[in-house]
């Protein structure tokens, strides 16, 4: 993976540089080389570099204030939630300074009476839940992450969680922002109402990765708690049966909160870790509804007689708290599971989901040829894939085979007609994937969207667009349009 | 000018020298809008690609949503966001006016439910974004972007959708005896509540409806629970399900004005208006009618009021300084020669 070289005139500028920052937010920027370490890289630690500077400012006009000085001083910029990004979203360069949004954590303004809640950009995703709960409301969308990701970075990757088949991502639940431009300017799209006069701005702010602007705040969409949940656990003999299974679900019109699937190896691993008590099996299911207790009865005798139609091994259904809590177990642990055993890279390409029996497949054939294992574990509700793909990294060369095999197998999921990334983002990872999706043209169309928010290319810039495709744009030659 | 393909149009788009205003059923013209010479899409038809089992859509923007409709229909489903039915109407023209109805209140705006276009900009290039998968963070959602841009950045010509299941049973709760002012409180105790509601409006002469949507057994609890909930209201009536697609009024005397608030702000707007034509989303849509020309004065408030037919467009309050240099810098850069007079 490549980055850009620092500019070596920002280099040489970085105590004065510092200095200024200092004069606008005493107390809160960081550039001492031993306490900028912890920023050198996010949840992809395969990639590192300590930053020019850490600032954590406390209010949005804090921010507003060291953008204008980076932006006089031309000097990078990355915003930083929690650093949870599996894609390098939030990776700094040696030049750049780090915007963190930690200590913007408070909630602003709750009415449940509109159902918004707004908050400041750095506080958790769970957090957010937990300011309403007690008031018998919830903020849906669910990453994994969400005891350490912020709101901010949610935005910034429009991330989803298991329960998205019923209540969508990020981008569906967020009704505004406020946001501070590169050169410093504060502006506010959208609002509680979730319509606002002329072109959807937030729409394209949510899952641009930190490169058009900062979110300070945002004011989030908040649903009343459904009177309960329960999931099932299908068994199955073969993953095609289990994927024929969630289509037939899907098609008869019953629509689940979530839909979660698991090959054996996956199994098999969170079994050794988690010991879940999951039966022995090639494929399973969790599939979850929601409602009153007779309503969540009706909904699973619906599930029951279709999966019945594929001579299920077995058909767990939930009967107390605990099980529920068991079900879920393993599939909450996979992740760590799978990372007792190996290392692993986790894939995150999704699939229209008409085509899983192809492409799980595929995934078997391609980790055939490259010789390294492949997990699968995902959302097949809405074909978002999870494979992990198990390596060495002590060994020579395996890391450099499991990137390979992971870039053949994103490709098969754009050639099915799916993406690249259904939730993790591009960052740095996928960069140099995007021409296998997208023309040219498709790439310049986007970039235009950056050149209106943050004309220099400062925030962010060495992420999403293929490095030689943004070069001209930010080394500050501009095409004519 | 009707082109029949994507390549016909992006040629003529190329070659155009003066402003164009694409059009597809012509349904939904705002003040100001057809002004250029009318480049109509309604020869760009054809559902192209319908998934059932995978929930999505992928169809051409001349396509007709009766059309539409009728093809999703066949296979028991819909597009959960509702869009007002008048003839003509195209998907196109839908999305390029994000055109959501009462089921927004639960399943999002037409904009949440688009997952891919396809669109010709001012230069007359071919642009793809999004896809037809409805989980994708992939590169800039230009998605979100195009919906409701009403052909300023671009012509759309094909637009994936997800679609969702007609719901097996349907239910609507009335209290005809609350104006316009005391059914904000009704819907807006509708909503807070675990009920699932599908829309949540007011129409004169009907007074509060409530809909809730779903399996046969389920809906009856919940509207029982609901009925419950709303009994300090007034008497609870079984409402008639048709008033769902009359919720945008159409030829009403003077100016119509689309007015959006929060619930908790409709009845201190309400006060100022005169009776309102209709209310959605559960108080934070306001339909009303004024005498031509007119524009409403009305308490601050966090929305917008926007006069969508008449002689002369107008938006309250004016936009923040920053957002439209946005907007604008977006549009000189999609379409750089200014061709889309929309
Ligand atoms: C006053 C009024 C208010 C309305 N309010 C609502 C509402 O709140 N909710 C609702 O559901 N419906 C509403 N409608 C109905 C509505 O706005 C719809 O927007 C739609 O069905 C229009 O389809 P059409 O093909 O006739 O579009 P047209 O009327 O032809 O065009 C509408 C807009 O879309 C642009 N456009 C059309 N085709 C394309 C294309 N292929 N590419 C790019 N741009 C294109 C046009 O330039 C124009 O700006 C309203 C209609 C009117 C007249
Ligand atoms: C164990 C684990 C499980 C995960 N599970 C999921 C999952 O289920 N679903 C999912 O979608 N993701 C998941 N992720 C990925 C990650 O948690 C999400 O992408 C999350 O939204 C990142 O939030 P963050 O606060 O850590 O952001 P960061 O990693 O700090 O930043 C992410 C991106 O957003 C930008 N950004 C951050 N804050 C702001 C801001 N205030 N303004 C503008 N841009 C900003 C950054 O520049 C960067 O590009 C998982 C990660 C881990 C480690």
């Amino acid at each position: 993976m490549q980055m850009p070289p620092p500019d070596p005139r920002i280099l040489a500028r970085r105590d004065a540089i510092a200095a200024r920052l200092r004069e606008v937010v005493p107390g809160a920027v960081i550039d001492d080389p031993a306490e900028t370490r912890a920023y050198e890289c996010d949840a992809l630690s395969a990639y590192r570099c300590p930053p020019l500077a850490v600032v954590l400012p406390a209010t949005t006009a804090e921010v507003a204030a060291v953008l204008r000085i980076c932006h006089q001083e031309g000097v990078p910029v990355v915003p930083r939630g929690a650093g949870t990004s599996l894609a390098g979203g939030s990776m700094p360069t040696a030049d750049a300074v780090i915007i963190g949004l930690s200590r913007m954590n408070a909630v602003l303004e709750t009415s449940f009476d509109d159902r918004f809640i707004r908050v400041q950009a750095g506080r958790t995703n769970l957090s957010v839940s937990g300011a309403v709960d007690a008031a018998g409301f919830f903020y849906a969308p669910d990453p994994s992450s969400q005891l350490a990701c912020a709101i901010g970075g949610n935005i910034g990757m429009n991330s989803g969680g298991a329960h998205c088949l019923k209540y969508g991502v990020t981008t569906n639940n967020l009704l505004g922002v406020t946001v501070v431009l590169m050169d410093g300017s504060i502006v506010e799209l959208g609002g509680p109402m979730g319509e606002a006069p002329g072109l959807d701005l937030l729409g394209v702010v949510c899952g641009s990765e930190g490169q058009l602007g900062i979110v300070t705040e945002a004011v989030l969409r908040i649903l009343p708690k459904p009177a309960g949940a329960r999931p099932v656990l299908v068994a199955f003999d073969a993953s095609e049966t289990a994927g024929a299974c969630v289509a037939a679900i899907i098609r008869a019109g019953v629509l689940p909160v979530a839909i979660e699937f698991m090959d054996r190896p996956c199994i098999l691993a969170t079994e050794a870790f988690a010991h879940a008590g999951y039966p022995d099996c090639e494929a399973l299911l969790i599939i979850e509804v929601e409602g009153t207790a007779p309503e969540i009865d009706e909904q699973l005798a619906l599930i029951r007689d279709i999966a019945a139609r594929f001579s299920p091994i077995e058909f767990r259904e939930s009967q107390s708290e605990d099980e529920s809590r068991r079900i879920w177990l393993g599939r909450k642990s996979a992740f760590g599971a799978m990372g007792q055993i190996n290392d692993y890279m986790c894939l995150d390409g999704t699939i229209p989901v008409s085509t899983l029996p192809q492409v799980l497949a595929g995934i078997a054939r391609l980790s055939g040829e490259f010789g390294l294992d492949v997990a699968n574990v995902f959302h097949a509700g809405d074909g978002n894939m999870h494979p992990l793909i198990l390596y060495n990294a002590n060994k020579p060369g395996d890391l450099e085979r499991c990137e390979a095999l992971g870039a053949e197998i994103l490709k098969l999921c754009v050639e099915v007609g799916g993406c690249l990334t259904g939730e993790h983002g591009v960052g740095v990872e996928k960069r140099e994937l995007m021409s296998s999706q997208f023309s040219d043209i498709d790439l310049e169309a986007q970039m235009r969207v950056k050149d209106a928010f943050d004309p220099q290319w400062l925030l962010n810039a060495a992420k999403v667009f293929p490095l030689a495709v943004s070069a001209p744009r930010r080394e500050g030659i501009r095409n004519a349009a | 000018m009707r082109p029949e393909t994507e390549d016909d149009l992006s040629q003529l788009i190329r070659s155009a020298g003066a402003p164009l205003s694409p059009i597809g059923g012509g349904t939904r013209l705002h003040p100001g809008e057809g002004a250029g010479e009318r480049l109509n899409v309604s020869g760009l038809t054809g559902i192209t690609l319908y998934e059932p089992a995978a929930l999505t859509l992928v169809v051409r923007a001349g396509t007709t949503l009766t059309e539409v409709r009728k093809a999703l229909a066949a296979e028991g489903q819909m597009l959960a966001f509702e869009p007002d039915d008048r003839p003509g109407s195209t998907m196109g023209g839908i999305a390029a006016a994000n055109a959501s109805g009462p089921r927004r209140v639960q399943a999002g705006a037409c904009r949440d439910a688009l997952l891919g276009v396809r669109y010709v900009n001012g230069q007359g290039e071919i642009v793809k974004n999004g896809g037809r998968v409805m989980k994708n963070v992939t590169g800039y959602d230009l998605v979100k972007l195009m919906a409701g841009a009403r052909g300023r950045l671009g012509v759309l010509t094909e637009l994936s959708f997800k679609t969702a299941p007609i719901p097996p049973c349907s239910a609507t709760l009335a209290l005809p005896g609350l104006d316009a002012a005391a059914a904000v409180a009704a819907l807006t105790s509708a909503l807070t509540g675990p009920y699932d509601v599908s829309g949540a409006a007011w129409l004169p002469g009907q007074g509060a409806l409530i809909r809730i949507e779903g399996l046969e057994g389920s809906v009856a609890i919940r509207g029982k629970a609901l009925t419950e909930r709303l009994a300090a209201f007034g008497e609870v009536a079984e409402g008639d399900g048709a008033s769902w697609s009359r919720l945008v009024p159409q030829g009403a005397e003077g100016d119509l004005w689309r007015i959006i608030c929060r619930p908790s702000e409709a009845p201190a707007l309400l006060a100022a208006l005169p009776q309102p034509l209709a209310l959605d989303w559960g108080g934070s849509l306001i339909w009303v009618a004024l005498p031509a020309g007119e524009a409403p004065a009305l308490p601050a408030w966090s929305g917008h009021a926007t006069r969508v037919t008449g002689a002369e467009a107008l938006t309250l309050p004016a936009p923040d300084p920053v957002v439209a240099r946005l907007n604008a810098s977006l549009g000189q850069r999609f379409d750089p020669r200014r061709i889309f007079a929309s």
